[in-house]
């Protein structure tokens, strides 16, 4: 390719011929290969979520089989089942009160910090906030049940919002530095001119400006916060018990009703793939506090 | 009104980030802290705590089942992240060139790190069921013995670090991804136009461009896996025994089903140095290698 060939080396056409077919039928043999490898990582990766909505709509008997029963007809009877007698509508409701609480108070908090941080480089704060990140969530955890048990919180909004602050707002201020840095200074500083307050300016010029970046983050809070687990196996209680909390309970007590897990395991995870495509482009960002831009 | 924003002008960047700090210090620096000071007492959730000092350390440093948590912890971690940054270069290299539907492949990817981990560990749970699982099938239909999954006190861990590889080798493979978008193709060219082979370009190009990324997916991923907690408790419970039982679980049943406050505390510190000892190590390494 680089060079052309001097006259002795030439090829006949026949050779030529024949190496160029070659190097047809292996670029076509590794068009294969790519193509078969490709759809082999896909399949491992979606073969757990085909299995979750398989047996939510088997029958027990089908998903008791000792040989799996790829082949039946559905029944939406575990659906059924799991909203009419479990209460699911209940769990729902309180996930969905305590992540949007917990986003709302998180964007209140976080916003003001995230645009400081981006506008005034408070790089120590930026670096707290990533400590908090590596810290164990396991860790804040004792404290907090002593408290809220001294205070009477436990199995309360307030505990649960709080601390599901805690995985919500540092997400929020880390998605949001690199949005409010993007926001040209100039616009900030005609304002001033124009006697805007610093308050006013951020309120009604950056904020709205950085809009996309405000969804995004809320959407991925939200996520995070439902998605939740440890905090709401102690915290929660029977009048405050999110989803997973009361799925897991599900399986801890008595005989398992696999139709019913599985239907309980699409109805929590749906919200969050709806979500997740809303917002696609910042959720490796987001879960990575923006080590990977989007 | 107008004396009150003229305050704030002032002294805006302490008073925009206040109550994000105000909130971090009372629900994070608080506990951290506090921590410290429950750890050093004997102190059962109910009962009148009583001052012991280190014994609470002590105890754990001389107990079988502290190391054993040590052990799984470091064992889990130093299987899976190693495994998911190999697939996820490989990954990363396979979808980074045009196919027909790469956009929907990479939202595909996301989907097993946004999904409700409770939910994802209940169907694993169901698919490593020793007589009704799927994945024993699979075992029969490749002709190969059936096996025991997350109730064989060997495997276990495996078992449970093939659960996380399927979790997050796609998070490492994004990050990769990424990182190869920034790549020149004209590097891969004149390697080639020097008769370099794939494997070549890989090893001289591709590996060094990427680097970066890799350390970053690395300690990001350790730090994660240390404290890997809804995967185990909800599968296995840190169970055949105390097989699967991580720091991050024994220090949730020390607190939360023995009720051991204080002890909790003192695994708690332990698990905390362990996270951000590791991460601080990894660190150096980014820092010391440019």
């Amino acid at each position: 390719m680089s060079r052309a060939p001097s006259e002795h080396e030439m090829p006949t056409q026949a050779r030529m011929d024949l190496r160029a077919a070659r190097a047809r039928r292996a670029r076509v043999a590794k068009r294969i290969g790519v193509f078969v490898a490709i759809a082999l990582v896909l399949v491992i990766m979606l073969f757990p979520f085909y299995w979750m909505i398989l047996t939510s709509l088997r029958t027990q008997v089908d998903n008791t089989s000792p040989v799996p029963v790829w082949f039946f007809q559905p029944t939406l009877e575990n659906y059924r089942n799991v909203i009419a007698e479990n209460n699911f509508l209940r769990f729902t409701w309180n996930s969905f009160v305590i992540a949007a609480l917990s986003t709302g108070i998180g964007l209140v908090l976080g916003l003001p910090a995230a645009y400081s941080i981006a506008r005034y480089k408070q790089n120590g704060l930026a670096l707290a906030i990533l400590v908090a990140r590596l810290t164990p969530y396991i860790t804040y955890l004792v404290p907090w049940y002593i408290a809220f048990r001294a205070l009477g919180l436990i199995d309360t909004f307030l505990a649960l919002t709080m601390t599901h602050l805690i995985v919500g707002m540092p997400l929020i201020i880390w998605i949001m530095i690199s949005f409010f840095e993007e926001v040209p200074i100039e616009l900030e500083q005609a304002a001033y001119v124009d006697g805007a307050s610093k308050l006013g300016t951020f309120l009604r010029i950056v904020l709205p400006l950085s809009m996309p970046g405000v969804v995004a983050a809320s959407i991925l809070a939200f996520i995070f916060s439902w998605n939740q687990f440890l905090f709401s196996l102690v915290l929660s209680g029977p009048n405050t018990k999110p989803v997973p909390v009361a799925v897991f309970n599900f399986i801890s007590y008595g005989s398992i009703d696999f139709g019913g897990l599985g239907a309980a395991a699409v109805l929590i995870t749906l919200p969050v793939i709806v979500l997740t495509l809303l917002i696609q482009r910042y959720i490796v960002s987001g879960l990575t506090m923006g080590a990977v831009k989007g | 009104m107008k004396r009150a924003m003229e305050f704030f002008d002032r002294h805006a960047a302490l008073l925009f980030p206040l109550p994000a700090l105000l909130a971090i210090v009372l629900l994070i620096v608080g506990p951290v802290l506090a921590n410290l000071v429950i750890s050093m007492y004997g102190w059962s959730i109910g009962r009148a705590p009583a001052f012991i000092g280190l014994d609470n350390f002590v105890e754990a440093l001389t107990s079988r089942r502290f190391w054993n948590g040590v052990r799984n912890t470091l064992y889990f971690t130093g299987l899976a992240v190693p495994i998911q940054l190999v697939l996820g270069m490989g990954i990363a290299v396979l979808f980074h060139r045009n196919f027909p539907g790469k956009g929907f492949v990479r939202t595909i990817m996301l989907l097993p790190m946004v999904a409700t981990p409770v939910a994802i560990a209940l169907i694993w749970a169901l698919m490593f069921d020793p007589s009704l699982g799927v994945l024993n099938y699979f075992l029969e239909s490749l002709g190969l013995p059936r096996s025991l999954w997350v109730a064989d006190s060997s495997i276990v861990i495996p078992s449970l670090v093939m659960v996380d590889v399927w979790q997050w080798t796609p998070m490492v493979a994004l990050i990769l991804l990424a990182a190869l978008q920034g790549v020149p193709q004209e590097y891969y060219e004149a390697a080639e136009i020097d008769g370099a082979s794939g494997l070549q370009a890989f090893r001289h190009i591709t590996l060094p461009s990427v680097y970066g990324a890799i350390i970053v997916a690395l300690i990001l991923r350790s730090i994660d896996a240390l404290k890997t907690f809804d995967l185990i408790y909800v599968i296995t419970g840190g169970g055949p025994g105390t097989a699967s039982e991580t720091l991050n679980v024994y220090a949730f049943r020390a607190g939360f089903e023995f009720f051991r406050a204080g002890y909790a505390a003192s695994l708690l510190i332990f698990l905390l140095f362990l996270v951000l000892g590791i991460a601080i190590f990894l660190n150096l390494l980014r820092t010391r290698s440019r």
